[in-house]
């Protein structure tokens, strides 16, 4: 019997089965963020184990609320700045050189094919678009990574979804996955990897790969996955050449990694995309899926474009070019963070955040910024925001507020309009 | 250090009830557990329901329905339970990352299938001062009663999960083993 991607990492890092269904596995990344990490930090100390298992396998960013806004979020990235000078954790990143934790990582080719990572945040699911196990976790199973590099799962059985035909002009990788959670429910998917194949995962960019695996837990998958080609080879090249002799070589190595034929799926999924429509969420789960002409003429306060979904630089350049030539509406305010300052720079010299500023975009640092109503962006009672995000529960930019998720073709266009707007139906 | 489970009951009839209304992401900037303790199920709109209400003060256990604690990984929602001594909670099921922060913390996160979580629901119903849960580990057994009637459920957890409960959580747990 063929194995899933999923039980070929879970076999190659079997530290310990100390129940039958129970798998420890080593971890090759334990990734760490300002909000949850302080308290397995604080609990280390009190045990009188502040020791890390591995300082160049532990990675850890400010990303959530940066620049400090107040005093305790202050403390909390004070807490996580002392604790990796401490222990000479070299790839710390601070104010400056910060950025969202799931578009930062990658970037810096810390993930590879066949890893287990883990990071106390639920969109970690995100790096599975290199062929690696990512689970979001709690506090105390990161305070464990931290301490003895492993963590304990249920092995996860699959669900492969197979996504064939032709993606239309202007439909992109979030209306893909939008369009999946709603078929499978906010909890279709728990205790489930989700295996993302066919054509339309292949013609996906890296950025793409990570829009549809980053919201895999909104269906409540353990991670999403996507099969390693050539497409992960180029992306990761810069950080991988030493290693290997030539590009074929590593896809060699990368596709051992690769689901087998016959490997035993719990589901398989098929969706031809091929007609699929720009896709929007409407009331308080990410599973309330529809397509955008049936919400369209809904009213919005602001449009928020960025984070761990779609902040990354195609992101920015689907918004920009619907955006280009135009003002956005005078009733809405229009946020966007580049996810990382690489993103930024990058946006900045092709010309993109020149577009943002013309139509009347606000443009912040990098930073989960208005996804989660912790820091910049919040909504007022009643308020509505478009958004590229990815969860719409109900209060989650702010006490009554709404929100409509979304890809950045569609908030950009909804920006201009002031209402929920698909961006084809807009004349240039 | 092994908690101590069961008491009066919270019953809240609803699906996918998240994190976020959990403990709102706003709390999250607290460092201490006990910080958080004022703000348990602060945003969770359900008829009803009042989260400053002496029911949830009251309660040790709570009754729910499917896919309990979905959405973020925070363990803020498992902390804000246990700093107000609800250690327990019954459901049809749980978001993964919600029910292992429960077991990691020692703390209960049993399922039961619908029909018996009906049954609990009927308890309430038909109660005016509230379903009284007493949870026996050893055996996997619930008792429910209310003025008029007891009824037993069993229920089965897994040998990890009652393993970390037994040590205390996956910190001590694992700090022996590993």
């Amino acid at each position: 019997m063929g194995q899933t991607t999923a039980e070929k990492i879970f076999s190659s890092h079997l530290r310990d089965e100390p129940f039958p269904g129970t798998k420890v596995l080593d971890l090759d990344r334990v990734l760490c963020h300002e909000i949850t990490t302080p308290v397995a930090i604080a609990d280390l100390e009190w045990r009188g184990k502040d020791r890390v298992f591995d300082n160049t396998k532990i990675k850890a960013v400010i990303d959530h609320v940066t620049p400090a806004k107040d005093s305790k979020t202050a403390l909390q990235a004070k807490i996580l700045r002392d604790w990796a000078h401490r222990h000479e954790i070299k790839d710390f990143f601070d104010v400056g050189r910060n950025g969202v934790c799931h578009a930062l990582f990658p970037e810096k080719g810390y993930i590879r094919p066949g890893f287990t990572a883990i990071m106390g945040d639920s969109h970690t699911c995100t790096h599975g678009a290199f062929g690696a196990f990512a689970a979001g976790v709690g506090t105390t199973d990161l305070e464990v990574g931290i301490l003895k590099g492993v963590c304990a799962f249920r092995e996860p059985k699959t669900i492969r979804v197979n996504l064939v035909g032709q993606l239309a002009t202007g439909v992109f990788a979030k209306d893909v996955i939008l369009y999946v959670i709603g078929e499978l429910g906010v909890n279709g998917a728990t205790d489930r990897v989700i295996e993302f194949h066919g054509p339309v995962v292949e013609r996906m960019s890296m950025d793409a790969r990570m829009t549809l695996c980053n919201m895999a837990i909104e269906a409540g998958g353990t991670c999403g996955i996507c099969q390693p080609d050539m497409v992960t080879v180029e992306y990761l090249w810069p950080f991988i050449q030493a290693d290997y002799q030539d590009k074929a070589a590593a896809l060699a190595d990368f596709q051992k990694w690769t689901a087998d034929e016959d490997a035993e799926y719990d589901k398989v999924l098929n969706f031809d995309v091929t007609g699929l429509e720009p896709q929007v969420t409407y009331g308080y789960k990410p599973d309330c899926v529809k397509p955008v002409k049936d919400m369209t003429g809904t009213k919005v306060d602001q449009v928020y474009i960025g984070t761990c979904t779609n902040g990354r630089i195609e992101d920015l350049r689907q918004a920009a070019d619907i955006l280009k030539g135009h003002l956005i509406a005078d009733t809405v305010r229009g946020i966007v963070s580049p996810a990382t300052p690489k993103i930024f720079q990058q946006a900045l010299q092709e010309g993109i955040i020149q577009i943002f500023m013309d139509s009347g975009f606000c443009v912040t640092n990098p930073t989960c910024g208005a996804c989660l109503g912790m820091s910049n962006g919040v909504l007022a009672e009643g308020e509505v925001c478009a958004s590229t995000s990815n969860r719409n529960f109900n209060g989650r930019m702010g006490k009554g507020g709404m929100v409509h998720l979304m890809s950045p073709a569609t908030a950009a266009a909804t920006a201009i309009t002031g209402v929920i707007t698909d961006a084809r139906t807009l004349s240039a | 250090m092994k908690k101590t489970f069961g008491g009066p009951s919270i019953f809240l009839d609803r699906n996918d009830i998240n994190t976020d209304e959990i403990i709102p992401a706003k709390y999250l900037t607290e460092v201490t557990k006990d910080a958080l303790k004022p703000f348990c199920l602060e945003d969770l709109k359900l008829e009803g329901f009042d989260p400053n209400g002496s029911k949830l003060k009251k309660a040790r256990v709570i009754v729910t329905r499917q896919n309990f604690g979905c959405g973020s990984s925070r363990e803020h929602a498992p902390w804000v339970l246990e700093v107000n001594e609800i250690h327990t909670v019954i459901a049809e099921s749980y978001a993964r990352i919600f029910r292992q922060n429960m077991f990691n913390c020692g703390m209960l996160a049993i399922e039961l299938p619908k029909d018996q979580i009906d049954s609990l629901f009927k308890l309430e119903q038909s109660s005016k001062e509230g379903v009284e849960i007493e949870i026996h580990l050893e055996e996997q057994v619930i008792v429910a009663s209310n003025e008029m009637s007891k009824e037993r459920f069993n229920f089965k957890i897994s040998p990890f999960d009652k393993a970390l409960v037994e040590a205390g959580g996956w910190v001590e747990y694992a700090d022996a083993r590993y």
